[in-house]
């Protein structure tokens, strides 16, 4: 056992599926320390990874003077989607060569404007909504290079705007001295639900799931696999013939069936992964009765039955230490997908359906809802295609190590 | 010959009396189940009706609907024989279509779709497979990896990464549907040109994720297979090693069409919700808009539809399997 132990711990397929897998369950347990609850509504809709500042507070910071003149570098306050409609227009109508202009190169982009732009343009082919966006954004362009005074005004008590501060172009605030700051590492989802503490949470609870229907399914495979392969006749004809049955009828649909007639309600997280383990049995079943049946007639088995040994001695003392490894090489792939097929399931929106938890399965389903791919919305579904993929990786990675250790000839030299 | 065919026989009876339990599966489940369908559609259907008299009709009507107010094996033989005049009922949703009618219209683009992708993933991937366990290296150490990250992503996660990355951000391809949504179904060069266009991202998309699962299985049959005796005394022989590869290819790849068949029921599973990101006029799509605006018989006859497909091309794969498995064959010419 403790030459096998070692023996694993030196395959790197299965330490570095290990390491991932743990790395990933270390993050399940991020939402328990996180400033923000798993469901809390942080934000409304999606909003992209980064630091929130609050604008009132950063009004109220302390500013420092700094010898760099923000004014001086008007290119750097447009936005990369006005220099790209700079440029568009430019190209179309300006008769500036696309190739001559350089996005990066602000300052050029700048003087082309200046040069080329003429509001009076034809600009045919452009509705008067788009010319009339060209505009406003020209002059943001000349406004900004006018350098005009912005100053905080506050309402007296008569309603009237009066000026408190004076701000200048050189005045900074230190990020450590705001107030009021949100944290957003991956952003929020269409909810508005911190992103990183919401798929922390359902990594946990996918994992539970996975591993509810991973048991249940290696426990019904074991039971029937074992009676099947060594008690043999009837039982196994009867057994086979259902666990074909089983393997061909693929078990999604018979999954979909379930969960749809439950109905919502009743869908808990956990009663999901019990119709997932029952549903995924067959083909641990079918590789357990094959293993049992190589072992049936073994010098060791013949020995313990000739001494009289019970049926249920045999099968646990002669024979399941033989298929142990096999078994849990099973488990894990059967954890697996019981996270994948909770995941499929979801998308077609019968997941575990409960207020408040959330599972990997259901984060994609809404981020589709709300077709955050198209919205350009990449944090609120490439982090839990991560997971997802991440947990099933590190899984058959362990899988595969596990496989050359237990069957030698894999090792291929 | 007679050998073959009462093998062929049996495995076709065997695969019909598979048919008669899923069908079986497919109407019995829902019925067993705590939650009454009936009871829920017509809930759904009377939310914001007051009047107890019209809750009562709406209730009455469904159950005649699904002839609930027989009994069940009434019920089944009812359900058998509208089935065989392929009269599945009538969709909710899509009222006044027939199920069949809806089904119709998407089963043949996820054929397809599916078919080809499924079947092209599989001979690459037993490629890769076979290049890996016999030229290992970086093709072992690089490449099947590489394939075996996407084979472990889930179909709708690699479809909406693909979508995201080379229609939405590069936008080679469109994003999403079957063919231009400016276009009607008709036989004219645009929108058959249309329809190729939209194939591309959803096919190959399928083809990656297929690639791995297969590679990684043929590996270990090659390797298995190229320490076997007889490749060893081949060797020994001075037979060209392109001839043993041959013969190590062919004996490795009986395992994989077994294989193949056995996880058939998984790819297709995962390819239909990998549809319905690709927004994509198959059956999962079908099936997701089925479950959404609970069009029960609609949804029923989708699962139904699904599994014959899945039954069928698991016989043809073990028909293909008996023709080429020269052991089988020779069982059979025996008897």
């Amino acid at each position: 056992m403790k030459h096998m132990l070692k023996n694993i711990m030196r395959t790197p397929k299965f330490v570095v599926g290990f390491v991932l897998f743990f790395l990933t369950f270390l993050l399940s347990f991020y939402y328990m320390f996180s400033s923000f609850d798993a469901m809390e509504l942080v934000g409304s809709g999606f909003h992209a990874p980064g630091t929130y500042y609050n604008i009132s507070d950063i009004l109220n910071t302390k500013e420092e003077i700094l010898n760099y003149e923000s004014s001086a570098n008007i290119e750097n306050q447009l936005t990369v989607q006005e220099k790209e409609s700079m440029k568009d227009w430019l190209v179309r109508f300006g008769e500036v060569a696309e190739e001559d202009i350089d996005l990066g190169d602000g300052e050029a982009l700048l003087a082309l404007w200046l040069q080329h732009y003429d509001a009076n343009h034809s600009q045919e082919g452009l509705l008067t909504a788009e010319k009339k966006t060209y505009s406003r954004l020209d002059k943001t362009i000349r406004e900004l290079m006018e350098n005009p005074e912005t100053v905080i005004a506050k309402r007296n008590e008569e309603g009237e705007l009066e000026e408190k501060k004076e701000l200048s172009p050189n005045a900074f605030v230190r990020d450590e001295n705001v107030g009021n700051k949100v944290n957003l590492p991956l952003g929020t989802d269409n909810f508005g639900a911190d992103m990183l503490t919401k798929l922390s949470a359902a990594i946990g609870v996918s994992l539970r799931i996975g591993l509810i229907a991973g048991s249940i399914a290696t426990l019904i495979g074991i039971v029937l696999g074992l009676t099947a392969g060594y008690v043999g006749g009837v039982i196994d004809n009867l057994i086979t013939f259902i666990t074909n049955i089983f393997t061909v009828i693929p078990s999604f649909v018979i999954l979909i069936l379930i969960a749809n007639s439950i109905g919502q309600a009743a869908r808990g997280p956990e009663v999901v992964a019990t119709i997932i383990g029952l549903t995924a049995w067959p083909w641990t079943c079918r590789s357990v009765r094959s293993q049992v049946i190589s072992l049936r007639n073994r010098d060791h088995v013949n020995l313990s039955k000739l001494s009289g040994h019970s049926l249920p001695r045999i099968v646990t003392a002669d024979i399941l230490p033989y298929v142990a490894s096999y078994v849990i090489m099973a488990l894990i792939l059967q954890i697996s997908s019981g996270i994948l097929a909770e995941a499929q399931l979801s998308m077609l929106g019968l997941g575990p359906s409960a207020s408040n938890v959330t599972t990997l399965g259901i984060m994609m389903q809404w981020a589709t809802k709300f077709s955050a791919h198209t919205l350009g919305a990449w944090w609120a579904f490439i982090p839990v295609i991560l997971s997802i993929t991440l947990i099933t990786f590190s899984m058959n990675l362990m899988n595969t190590g596990l496989d050359q250790v237990f069957n030698p000839q894999l090792r291929g030299e | 010959m007679k050998g073959f065919l009462k093998y062929y026989g049996k495995r076709v009876m065997w695969y019909l009396l598979t048919l008669v339990i899923a069908v079986m599966l497919n109407f019995l489940l829902p019925r067993l189940m705590p939650g009454d369908p009936v009871k829920q559609i017509s809930i759904q259907a009377t939310q914001g009706v007051t009047d107890p008299n019209a809750v009562q009709r709406v209730i009455e009507n469904y159950t005649k609907e699904f002839g609930l107010d027989k009994s069940v094996p009434e019920q089944f033989v009812i359900y058998i024989g509208k089935l065989f005049q392929g009269d599945m009922g009538v969709s909710f949703s899509r009222y006044p279509k027939t199920v069949s009618d809806v089904i119709g219209s998407s089963v043949g683009w996820t054929l397809a779709l599916q078919i080809p992708a499924i079947i092209l993933g599989w001979i690459l991937g037993n490629l890769l497979g076979a290049v890996a366990a016999y030229v290992g290296k970086w093709v072992d150490k690089i490449v099947l990896p590489i394939f075996m990250f996407f084979s472990n992503t889930p179909a709708f996660g690699l479809a909406i990464i693909f979508l995201t990355l080379f229609s939405v951000n590069l936008g080679w391809f469109p994003v999403g549907g079957g063919y231009g949504y400016d276009l009607l179904p008709s036989f004219t060069a645009q929108f058959i040109g249309s329809v190729f266009h939209h194939y591309q991202l959803p096919f190959w998309t399928m083809v990656i994720i297929t690639i791995g699962g297969q590679a990684i299985g043929m590996r270990s049959m090659a390797i298995y297979e190229l320490n076997t005796d007889y490749v060893k005394y081949s060797r020994f022989l001075g037979i060209r090693d392109g001839k043993i590869i041959r013969y190590v290819f062919k004996n490795a790849m009986l395992p994989q069409i077994t294989g193949l068949a056995l996880s058939l029921g998984g790819m297709v599973a995962g390819n239909l919700v990998a549809e319905i990101i690709f927004s994509y006029p198959g059956l999962g799509s079908t099936m997701l808009a089925a479950i959404s605006t609970r069009d029960y018989p609609l949804l029923s006859g989708c699962t139904l539809i699904i599994t014959i497909m899945v039954l069928i091309a698991n016989l043809v794969v073990e028909l293909v399997y008996g023709m080429i498995d020269p052991r089988i064959k020779a069982t059979q010419l025996e008897s």
